[in-house]
């Protein structure tokens, strides 16, 4: 073994060009264990869009959707409530949902929604993820003599009107999410599919 | 030692030396362990063993994370790996070619050592450490061939864990103590799922650890078997010897390109390996009540199923089935008493007599057509040929302290020759 | 010697074992994957003939139609009969229990067919069913004595006639004798009767091939995908041996 003659030039060449080499190769390598924790097609299947039909859906009723392992609730609200929600502006704590997360296409109305008279949020709170249940009841006993229907949660006590906007003062923090959704026809709605842009 | 070296250095190699023996050990292993400059084309092996068991840790790993442990869901999950996880017919098809790809170079490595006796003095913790390592990966194959929950995979289990059925008295509490039911079931599956992704390989690490301690104890044999540490400069070095950083990782990095390109063939090109590395009916669900027409062990068992099948006559009243397992057992067993049977003056099978040569020639033929003959049904012929087999297989060891000593050895030089 | 060696030979044949364990001939059949066609025509052969009975349930609708390049919408509109929707598997509704009822064992899951039997078998099977009013369905099969199944396809093929004994079948297989000169079969065991198929002979074996290529992409949907990936991968692997050969080459000059 001796050290005469060594080509330094061409030996540093050498080690960079195989080095260079693995370093593509290990990236290579991490491809497939990367990409195998995207969701499968089998979690994909099950997060689909979901298809609802809505005809039989009566003013004041509420249906329940599943989408992606979410409850998402369908409301169609009556001529009267549509009515009562300005009332409420200054009573829940962001009227215009700046903060709500919700899509682009969801005017910043007392409505928040696409159709006024089909409301579509996804039903967990914004506060510890507990799911609120629906009061369209209009001045109960137990949530007194203001309230003009909407939804509470049991869990601690968030109240939230029928548009899904946090009454003031509330342990959830925004608004209820909307999800991305759209309208195939008249009757039916897709959660999951966002609205064209008109 | 590795802990008294390397220390007040500035730096922070300097800082963590102090504390670590990082370049003692970088040194101990790599850079100043001084390996013969005579390897040749089967001294690759080695360092392929541990890039394969790399591979199969790995993605096992990641198979794990989609696989699932039970009897209705194990072989619905397999093809939920090869369908619905991208790329999950990839991580699949590298741990089961793996599997197969892992005997091949263990064997290849075990032959090395065989041929030019790298199991003799001072290299006997050596060997006895490499033949655990042999012994837990049969188990770790064998558990893990059971997990796609096929039909192979159910009545090739069925198959192995009734020979514990052969032994006397206890056999068939054994049987059921190892299934943990009267058949195999979920249960086994569930067990033998525990032990092949976690239990096996830690003793798999553990012992590939120890396997190389106990090496660059000794030092590395070569094919000329003699001990460079025999010849050494004015500063210790080994004569004969070469760092093994940078010549021998350089030299591995080939061999592996090499290895690669022939995995990469069968992994992307034929996975199922002509049916040997997976068998056709693993591709149907395990069905207790319905037995494939012919079940054989994956190939790289076959050699010592094709020894238990040999044996088919009765002996001190006691069965054929019992004294199959006892040669099979045997047949594994005496591999660990090599050193001990060889009594040669010389290591290496270059100056061994031609004896020796033969010996070891007709234990190589012998496993090869065992090998084959575990694979095939079996006919009358074929049994014959199978016991024949077995008889030279065992000749070579038991035979061994005879005529080592007695042949004539050529004189062992005093370098390498390379 | 020589002798000996031809001996152990033999004996280590595994090709004559195979032959003797199913007697009756295969025809060949080689899948062509990228013959997208042909498995579209074999995927509608299949949703409409056997997936009354037979599922593929470890394979989903979308996967099929991307791999096959038909747009989501036209399978939905033509090839998903059932309730399914785009992403399902392509499960079926039948209870295994009223199946093994009616034919003695529930019909098989067929995902993984081609890669349990081999292209070959299944080519050969689904040619294979003649007349036998001595079986519950009226048919039996060449290659698959006394099989429990109808031959669903028989309005295709048209009824056949086995004119030979079963010995004779087994040993000669249906491919009679070929004349050089015109290409014409003669010597057949099984012939069709005039008039009661759809098809002719050719467009029937095309029909089956087309079938039985759908069953081999459904046996593992990754080969194509796995080529391409192999391909580039051994181009890679063959460029850094190189130079990591060069390397090595370069450092053992060191070495005398």
């Amino acid at each position: 073994m001796s050290n005469d003659g060594v080509n330094k030039g061409r030996r540093r060449l050498l080690i960079g060009a195989t080095s260079a080499l693995g370093a593509v190769g290990a990236v290579g390598v991490a491809v497939p264990f990367v990409a195998s924790w995207h969701p499968s097609a089998k979690a994909r299947a099950a997060g689909a869009p979901a298809r609802a039909d809505i005809s039989k859906l009566e003013p004041g009723q509420q249906m329940i959707v599943e989408w992606r392992g979410r409850p998402v609730w369908v409301v169609r609200r009556s001529e009267e409530a549509l009515a009562n929600l300005a009332k409420l502006n200054d009573r829940v704590a962001d009227p215009e949902s700046r903060r709500a997360e919700q899509p682009d296409y969801i005017p910043n109305t007392p409505e928040r929604a696409l159709r006024p008279d089909i409301m579509v949020m996804v039903g967990i709170c914004t506060h510890l993820g507990c799911s609120p249940t629906y009061r369209p009841d209009i001045a109960p006993a137990d949530l007194g003599s203001e309230w003009l229907g909407g939804f509470f949660c049991p869990c601690h006590g968030s109240r939230f009107d029928l548009s899904g906007r946090v009454y003031r003062a509330m342990p959830a923090p925004t608004n209820l999410v909307i999800p991305p959704h759209s309208y195939q026809d008249e009757n039916t709605l897709v959660i999951g599919i966002d609205q064209e842009a008109v | 030692m590795a802990g008294h070296r390397n220390k007040g250095n500035p730096g922070l190699m300097g800082w963590i030396d102090d504390r670590f023996p990082a370049t003692a050990l970088w040194e101990d292993h790599l850079s100043k362990y001084y390996a013969p400059k005579n390897f040749n084309f089967w001294y690759f092996f080695g360092s392929l063993a541990l890039l394969v068991l790399v591979n199969q840790i790995i993605t096992g790993i990641w198979l794990t994370m989609s696989y699932n442990p039970s009897d209705e869901g194990a072989f619905a999950s397999l093809e939920y790996i090869m369908r619905d996880v991208e790329y999950g017919w990839l991580l699949r098809y590298l741990h089961s070619t793996g599997a197969s790809a892992f005997f091949v170079v263990v064997y290849l490595h075990m032959f090395r050592g065989m041929m030019y006796g790298s199991y003799r003095k001072p290299r006997e913790l050596v060997w006895i450490f490499g033949m655990t390592i042999y012994l837990v990966l049969m188990a770790e194959a064998f558990m893990g061939y059971l997990l796609p929950w096929g039909q192979m995979s159910y009545w090739g289990a069925q198959v192995i864990v009734s020979l514990f059925g052969a032994i006397p008295v206890v056999g068939a509490d054994l049987q059921q103590w190892i299934r943990g039911d009267y058949l195999i079931s979920g249960i086994t599956l569930n067990r033998f799922f525990a032990l092949h992704v976690v239990a096996l390989p830690i003793v798999l690490l553990a012992l590939v650890v120890l396997h190389i301690i106990a090496l660059h104890e000794v030092g590395s044999n070569n094919p000329d078997g003699i001990e460079i540490h025999d010849n050494l400069d004015e500063n210790g070095v080994p004569k004969d010897g070469i760092p093994f950083h940078p010549y021998y990782t350089v030299k591995d990095i080939v061999g592996v390109g090499v290895f690669l390109f022939v995995f990469s063939i069968v992994v992307f090109f034929f996975p199922e390996g002509g049916g040997y590395f997976i068998e056709r009916p693993n591709f149907e669900p395990s069905n207790p009540l319905k037995t494939p027409d012919h079940i054989a062990p994956v190939w790289y068992f076959t050699a010592f199923y094709a020894m238990l099948r040999a044996v088919t006559f009765n002996l001190f009243g006691l069965d054929a089935k019992f004294w199959g397992v006892v040669v099979m057992g045997a047949a594994i067993a005496i591999l660990f008493v090599l050193p001990w049977l060889d009594r040669s003056p010389v290591k290496s099978m270059r100056y061994k007599g031609i004896i020796s040569k033969l010996f070891l020639a007709v234990f190589a033929v012998s496993f090869v057509i065992l090998s084959i003959l575990g694979a095939l049904p079996s006919t009358d012929g074929r049994t014959l040929v199978a016991q024949i087999c077995t008889v030279l297989y065992f000749a070579f060891f038991l035979l061994m302290p005879f005529y080592t000593r007695m042949e004539s050895t050529k004189p062992v030089p005093q370098r390498v020759t390379g | 010697m020589k002798k000996y060696l031809i001996a152990l030979l033999l004996v280590l044949m595994p090709a004559v074992v195979q032959a003797a364990a199913s007697p009756y001939p295969l025809d060949k059949m080689k899948p062509n994957l990228r013959d997208q066609e042909s498995l579209q025509r074999g995927m509608a052969l299949f949703v409409n003939r056997c997936m009354g009975c037979h599922s593929m349930e470890y394979q989903r609708f979308a996967r099929t139609a991307d791999d096959l390049g038909l747009p989501h919408d036209l399978v939905e509109d033509y090839l998903i009969l059932g309730e399914h929707k785009i992403n399902d598997l392509m499960t079926i509704s039948m209870d295994k229990g009223d199946a093994a009822g009616w034919f003695g064992a529930p019909p098989p899951d067929l995902t993984l067919s081609a890669r349990l039997r081999g292209t070959d078998w299944l080519y050969t099977y689904l040619r294979s069913f003649y007349r036998d009013e001595a079986r519950p369905w009226g048919v039996n099969n060449a290659l698959f004595a006394d099989v429990g199944m109808p031959n669903v396809l028989e309005d295709l093929q048209g009824a056949v006639v086995n004119n030979c004994t079963i010995d004779e079948l087994m040993e000669r297989g249906n491919r009679g004798t070929l004349d050089p000169l015109t290409g014409n079969r003669s010597g057949q065991c099984m012939t069709v009767q005039a008039n009661t198929g759809s098809m002719n002979s050719a467009e029937f074996d095309r029909a089956i091939y087309d079938l039985v290529n759908y069953m081999a992409y459904v046996g593992e949907p990754s080969r194509l995908q796995s080529e391409r990936i192999g391909t580039f991968v051994l181009i890679f692997l063959a460029i850094f041996t190189f130079v990591a050969y060069l390397l090595k080459r370069e450092f053992w000059r060191d070495i005398h």
